[in-house]
């Protein structure tokens, strides 16, 4: 026990560590990072984030077409419709054709998506007649499709078509009348085929050709290209949902990250003061959060009012703010509360720091997280909310589109145009699915200990 | 999802069979629970506003379900201003006079009529009843029209009744109610004083506002009169009996009625719905719970594909662009209204744009369905043919903009409602006047009530407005642009057409009277007064064992009054 | 104890006060007019109109008269339906939508709790993906797209069997609550699966489960009493939130379904600016929401002691 000598207290040498920190130093954001790429589902939500937002900010730029644009020889028209179409005269008033050969129901010329012409002979017993239109062949349940027009003499035996023409195929039917304009069972039915035309001057119009070019009658040329297809007026659907994604975006990131923001500053300033201050500010916030958030949206909105050819977006943005701060203000005083009593505030004040850097370094820092996380859910709730007042009527002001708005007009179409729901829905739930999935990973990532955040 | 936790769990298939079946039990348990929760709360429901379901027709009970648009706001007639109000009544109400099936007038609970220069006699019938068993008299249309005239009423559809002596001044406050032009020769005979002449009163009187009040009823029912039920009288060919606010109604036949032979066949009517969403009442039509309804563009292919049989009918009102002529705007420039005129083509709009098949081009102010003297007014008075010409719509720009004095045009307010088709329009116009005319016009798309706020105010260049006729006659249009018309939101004011309304509202000759509206249309297009849209109408499908259900231009837009059920062909 | 529960009713009180106040000045400030309509009036018929509602009166009057009603539980007549107390128009209109919001949060709650425990249960297998899978759809999918389709394959449906098996719209029967409550308490439900499941998981892995098992247990035993019961609890407590969220939420079904509750009631209102009923609506939901909140905390504080002492 008493063999050692001084020269078994070598020092050591110099240089050599005895700890090695194995991984390097990170910092929390770092950490989270890597946490975050490890979560598959995050990160590819965050790449449809990213994408999202190229598709609003770049879009744009690579897809030029003017959203407010009418196509009104192309409305409705699901993606990927054939867009040849044949050069014709221009549309002239017609008023029947009384040396027109053959019998019964028959067409005057072509029938185009201009117009078609037809003319009869009056139907055995008939006071007048009416033309109808359909889709199907006439059955025995006598059920000849839309009434397109009344006529109450025999005088007039003629029709011009022109009401949203597409091409394909139509069964037009002559009904008779009696004399107090009561449809009789004499009919007579034919079947057309329609033509996708245009012409020269909309050719040009629109671009298609340039205004020199030597086109003739019966020329075919493309229409233009709508890679989503287009809306009721005709409008491009690619560029509507590009132009939509800038009002629904703004509003959904927008809004969260205003409230958030005040929130955040409310909140650690009454958490800091803390006493009665705190107890003041915190009253104040539970009355507006006692505050019925829909319907005070809506009251809001007619209350705020929306002026001649403003969008109404901002009004909504500022009623979501009005309404919402006091969510995060309540999270981020609890937080500000908790790391009060933590050790390291008193050692740094002990240090000399004054409030303002507590605040800044140490407080507001360790709240970020759980910020972010709120942000990160409070978007989808913003984005449904601007799609539920758009389909109550209550959103954004046209001709401003957004998904809601959208969506909206999408529905009343929903069985005849499918795509003009599908698209805007789609985007909607997609960016929904996308910050919720998010939030997700991140809550994970930072560790971000919350219960709700309702 | 935050499924980190890198604990596995034992893939102990005994474990999870054993847990899932309990699971099983405890969803067997939950649904148990839910359906008595749900019994229980259908129970309560029954008490709160339960809708009735039935069949759309119920042949045995010879019942029919329809829907209504919207919960009538109050029953009482000389308040009523609204569709739904103006539906319920004129299937419980009956006025002097009526009309029959093809909306010709028939007579009512008069059973003939004289009307004067000065004036009109109405001869009562004596087995007009109230659903009490009194007779109607005289009286009681004394009395209803002195209270609809009566400032305190604050009835709106009072103008409707200022052909009647001294009315006006009445409705101003200015006299006392009992110097009303009108007064009961006994029981039976009504005696009518005019202001002036209006050889078209036989057209008014079947109006809602003229319809009668019993006096010693309504001050039983201490103000609440039209509120409930049971808080008015009846004279049509149905009752009411039963009203659940905001959820049915209940019109039963009424055996008191006096035409019951032509008139009331079926034996009750529910409206079981009450929806504005046209798509959830063309769900239920096709589900067979209501009798008919009407369909949008939209849902036409469906209706193809169904088999129905759609019919069309017009609504009656038409559409257009109203300008405002007050002095500081630049709508009062004639060449820049007429460039607006030339620069657009109703046809699109209504072919391309609204795309439904029940609306006609608009071409005038006056609709094609309105009579002239023997024939339709359009063909005695065809209205100017219009072409679209954007080349010298351009010109007129131009020389808007010199007589005008400024470099540019400022953008321009175009005022509009918020319904589907009124927005349609707007957006279609606002592209169409860019494109056509390099004009920016901005939308300012106001909920029924602002929109209407803004145009009495004033506050617009241009609005989407409309107008529905109250009587069948050209002067429910023709007087709409006269000086001192409340309804001439665009304060248009010209001597000539002030004169030509003089003459339409008191010449007696059918012919001059006539001629007077075919100046007043012609004035109307070359002065650009207003730019014709659209007149509206619908497409609708019933349900085929109903027979002679109408929709109608003027009076109740849906008519059950001849409808009966003939299941025999089905 | 009750010393508390009068100190939260005090300040619901004031809360009330407080959404009474903010509904009256927003509204007051309310560009245009509700006495407008499609024929023009004359100004005597508009200021006995005005008069009748009181519109002639200074904003302050207004205010206090208001105020004073509203002590009396009376928020006056409708500028619509102008024979109908706005009392009454609640009175037949929020048990509708309270059945209705209800039904859709036992729906969402014994839903939840019983596909997120299956969730759990059958983790990565088949019925976990399926489910899941329709609870990513029950969250991203506007509900206002879900109920017009729910009613488009209801229709179908009928369609297909040749008569109503389920009313498409309406109300009053076991059969015509179902499909609406059910699309009002799905993204509720497709939360608290979520919610379930990884609670179910946490459990799971938990020493106690672990001993349990262990200890030889019976699975069924384990499965309910040491799963399920601690599972169950962070669900619990986000169910007044829900609760709340639910019985606002109901406009969209309520207007897709045709279904008589008080949301519908005020969409139409906003549509008609009838300020009374607005109004009236307004206050009505937030005071009833602020006292559920209270009614709900109260019940806390009774059931789990810690809360108790928080306060």
């Amino acid at each position: 026990m008493s063999d050692l000598s001084t020269a078994d207290f070598q020092p050591l040498e110099i240089g050599r560590e005895s700890e090695v920190i194995s991984r390097p130093s990170l910092s929390y954001w770092q950490d989270a990072w890597i946490r975050l790429k490890a979560n598959r589902r995050a990160l590819v939500s965050l790449y449809i984030v990213i994408g999202l937002l190229a598709f609003t900010l770049v879009g744009p730029m690579l897809w030029t077409v003017d959203p407010a644009r009418q196509d009104l020889d192309q409305v409705s028209q699901p993606p990927g419709t054939d867009r040849i179409a044949t050069v014709v005269a221009p549309y002239e008033p017609w008023f029947g054709d009384e040396n027109l050969p053959g019998q019964g129901l028959r067409l005057a010329e072509e029938a185009t998506t201009q117009v078609v012409r037809l003319q009869w002979d009056v139907l055995p017993g008939a006071n007048g007649h009416r033309v109808y239109r359909n889709l199907f062949p006439v059955g025995p349940e006598l059920a000849y499709g839309i009434p397109l027009a009344e006529i109450l003499n025999n005088d007039t035996l003629y029709f011009e078509d022109r009401l949203d023409l597409k091409p394909g195929n139509y069964f037009y039917s002559v009904v008779a009348l009696g004399p107090r304009g009561e449809i009789l069972d004499e009919y007579e039915t034919l079947e057309v085929d329609i033509e996708r035309v245009t012409t020269v001057a909309e050719a040009i119009d629109r671009n298609l050709v340039s205004a020199d070019a030597d086109i003739q009658d019966g020329d075919q040329i493309a229409l233009e290209w709508h890679p989503l297809g287009t809306d009721y007026l005709g409008r491009d659907m690619l560029a509507r949902l590009m132009a939509g994604a800038r009002v629904s975006l703004f509003i959904g990131i927008g809004a969260p990250f205003l409230f958030v923001l005040f929130g955040v500053f409310y909140g650690s300033v009454a958490g800091f003061m803390g006493g009665r201050a705190d107890q003041f500010m915190m009253r104040t916030a539970d009355f507006v959060v006692a505050l019925p958030f829909l319907l005070f949206m809506i009251v809001f909105k007619i209350a705020f009012g929306i002026g001649p050819g403003e969008s109404g977006v901002f009004p909504m943005l500022v009623a979501m703010v009005v309404l919402l701060w006091p969510a995060t203000a309540r999270l981020v005083r609890g937080q500000i509360l908790q790391i009060r009593e933590q050790g390291y505030i008193d050692a740094s004040r002990l240090l000399g720091a004054k409030t303002p850097y507590l605040v800044f370094r140490h407080m507001i820092p360790n709240t970020l997280g759980v910020v972010l996380v709120t942000l990160t859910f409070a978007i989808p709730s913003a984005i449904f909310t601007e799609a539920f007042l758009s389909f109550i009527g209550m959103g954004v002001a046209p001709p401003t589109p957004s998904w809601g708005s959208m969506s909206n007009e999408g529905i009343k179409t929903m069985l005849t145009t499918p795509h003009e729901l599908i698209f805007p829905a789609i985007f909607i739930s997609l960016t929904v699915l996308a910050f919720n999935l998010l939030g997700d990973g991140l809550r994970d990532a930072l560790d971000a200990r919350m219960r709700n955040q309702e | 999802m935050s499924d980190t936790s890198s604990v596995t769990i034992e893939a102990d298939q005994g474990f999870t069979r054993s847990a899932g079946k309990q699971l099983a039990m405890y969803a067997l348990y939950a649904i148990a629970f839910i359906a008595f929760v749900m019994f229980v709360l259908s129970i309560a429901a029954g008490s709160a506003g339960s809708t009735a379901t039935g069949n759309a027709i119920d042949v045995e009970n010879n019942i029919i379900t329809i829907a209504l648009r919207e919960e009538p706001p109050q029953m009482d007639a000389a308040r009523a201003t609204d569709a739904s109000s103006h539906v319920v009544l004129a299937h419980v109400m009956e006025g002097l006079i009526s009309y029959d099936l093809d909306g010709q007038p028939i007579p009512g609970v008069a059973e003939r009529w004289e009307i004067r220069e000065d004036g009109a006699t109405f001869w009562l019938r004596e087995d007009a009843l109230w659903s009490d068993g009194e007779p109607v008299t005289a009286h009681d249309f004394v009395f209803s029209w002195r209270r609809v005239l009566n400032p305190e009423t604050a009835s709106q559809y009072a103008f409707i009744l200022y052909p009647v002596k001294n009315a006006e001044a009445i409705n101003q406050g200015d006299l006392p109610p009992e110097t009303l032009g009108v007064r009961a020769a006994g029981d039976r005979v009504l005696e009518v004083e005019f202001e002036r002449p209006t050889p078209y009163f036989d057209k008014l009187v079947s109006f809602l506002t003229y319809y009668p009040t019993r006096e010693d009823f309504f001050n039983s029912t201490n103000g609440r009169y039209g509120a409930d039920a049971d808080m008015m009288l009846y004279n049509g060919p149905y009752v009411l009996t039963e009203w659940v606010h905001g959820s049915t109604m209940r019109w039963e036949k009424n055996e008191l009625y006096w035409n019951k032979e032509n008139k009331g066949f079926i034996d009750e009517i529910r409206t079981a719905y009450i929806t504005q969403d046209i798509n959830a009442k063309l769900n239920l039509f096709k589900d067979g719970q209501i009798a008919d309804t009407h369909l949008l563009s939209p849902m036409l292919p469906t209706a193809m594909e169904q088999r129905w049989q759609i019919d069309r009918s017009m609504d009656g009102s038409v559409f257009y662009l109203e300008f405002n002529h007050r002095e500081d705007r630049i709508t009062r420039n004639w060449h820049f209204r007429r460039a607006i005129q030339l620069a657009q083509d109703p046809s699109e709009l209504v072919y391309k744009v609204l795309k439904e098949p029940s609306y006609l081009p608009g071409v005038s102010l006056f609709p094609a369905w309105l009579n002239g003297v023997s024939e339709s007014f359009h063909k005695e008075y065809p209205p100017v043919e219009h072409k679209m010409n954007v080349e010298k719509a351009r010109e007129h720009l131009e020389m808007a903009r010199q007589e005008l004095g400024i470099d540019e045009f400022p953008p321009l307010m175009m005022l509009t409602g918020d319904t589907p088709i009124s927005l349609l329009a707007a957006e279609y116009y606002q592209q169409l006047f860019r494109e056509n005319l390099g004009l920016e016009l901005r939308l300012d798309v106001q909920i029924f009530k602002q929109r209407l706020d803004k145009m009495r105010q004033g506050d617009f260049d241009i609005v989407l407005s409309g107008w529905g006729p109250d009587y069948n006659d050209v002067l429910t249009y023709g007087d709409l642009f006269s000086s001192w018309n409340l309804q001439n939101r665009g304060r248009y004011n010209s001597a000539k057409m002030d004169s030509w309304i003089r003459v339409a509202q008191s010449e007696l000759d059918p012919q001059k009277r006539m001629d007077a509206f075919g100046e007043i249309q012609r004035l109307l297009y070359e002065d650009v007064v207003i730019i014709p849209m659209y007149e509206r109408g619908f497409s609708f499908v019933v349900d085929p064992r109903l027979k002679d259900f109408r929709r109608r231009s003027v009076g109740p837009e849906v008519d059950y009054n001849f409808a009966y059920i003939d299941a025999s062909g089905q | 104890m009750w010393m508390y529960i009068l100190k939260r009713l005090l300040q619901g009180v004031l809360t009330v006060w407080f959404i009474a106040t903010a509904t009256f000045f927003a509204m007051h400030n309310v560009p245009g007019d509700p006495l407008s309509n499609e024929r023009a009036m004359t100004e005597i018929t508009r200021a006995n109109l005005e008069a009748k509602y009181g519109l002639d009166q200074p904003l302050f009057t207004q205010y206090r008269i208001f105020l004073v009603n509203l002590l009396q539980g009376d928020f006056g007549i409708s500028f619509v339906q102008e024979n109908r107390e706005v009392n009454d128009i609640i009175r037949e209109h929020f048990p509708v939508s309270a059945i209705l919001g209800v039904l859709a949060v036992i729906f969402a709650a014994t839903g939840g709790v019983l596909l997120g425990a299956l969730t759990a249960l059958y983790r990565n297998r088949l019925p976990d993906y399926i489910i899941m899978f329709l609870v990513i759809l029950g969250i991203s999918v506007p509900s206002f797209v879900v109920a017009a389709l729910s009613q488009l394959t209801l229709v179908t449906l009928n369609t297909a069997v040749g008569r109503t098996l389920i009313p498409v719209a309406g109300w009053g029967t076991i059969m015509h609550m179902l499909v609406p409550a059910l699309v009002l308490g799905l993204s509720t439900m497709a939360y608290l699966t979520r919610l379930m499941r990884s609670s179910m998981l946490e459990v799971t892995s938990s020493d106690y489960v672990r001993t349990a098992k262990s200890k030889g247990a019976p699975p069924t035993r384990i499965f309910t009493h040491h799963q399920l019961r601690n599972a169950v609890l962070p669900v619990v407590t986000v169910l007044g939130p829900a609760i709340a969220a639910i019985t606002t939420g109901g406009f969209v079904v309520e207007l897709v379904f045709a279904i008589p509750g008080l949301g519908r009631y005020f969409v139409e209102a906003v549509q008609q600016l009838d300020y009374t009923v607005i109004m009236g609506t307004t206050v009505f939901y937030g005071a009833f929401l602020v006292f559920m909140v209270i009614l709900v905390d109260v019940v806390y504080g009774f059931i789990d002691p810690r809360v108790r002492l928080e306060k």
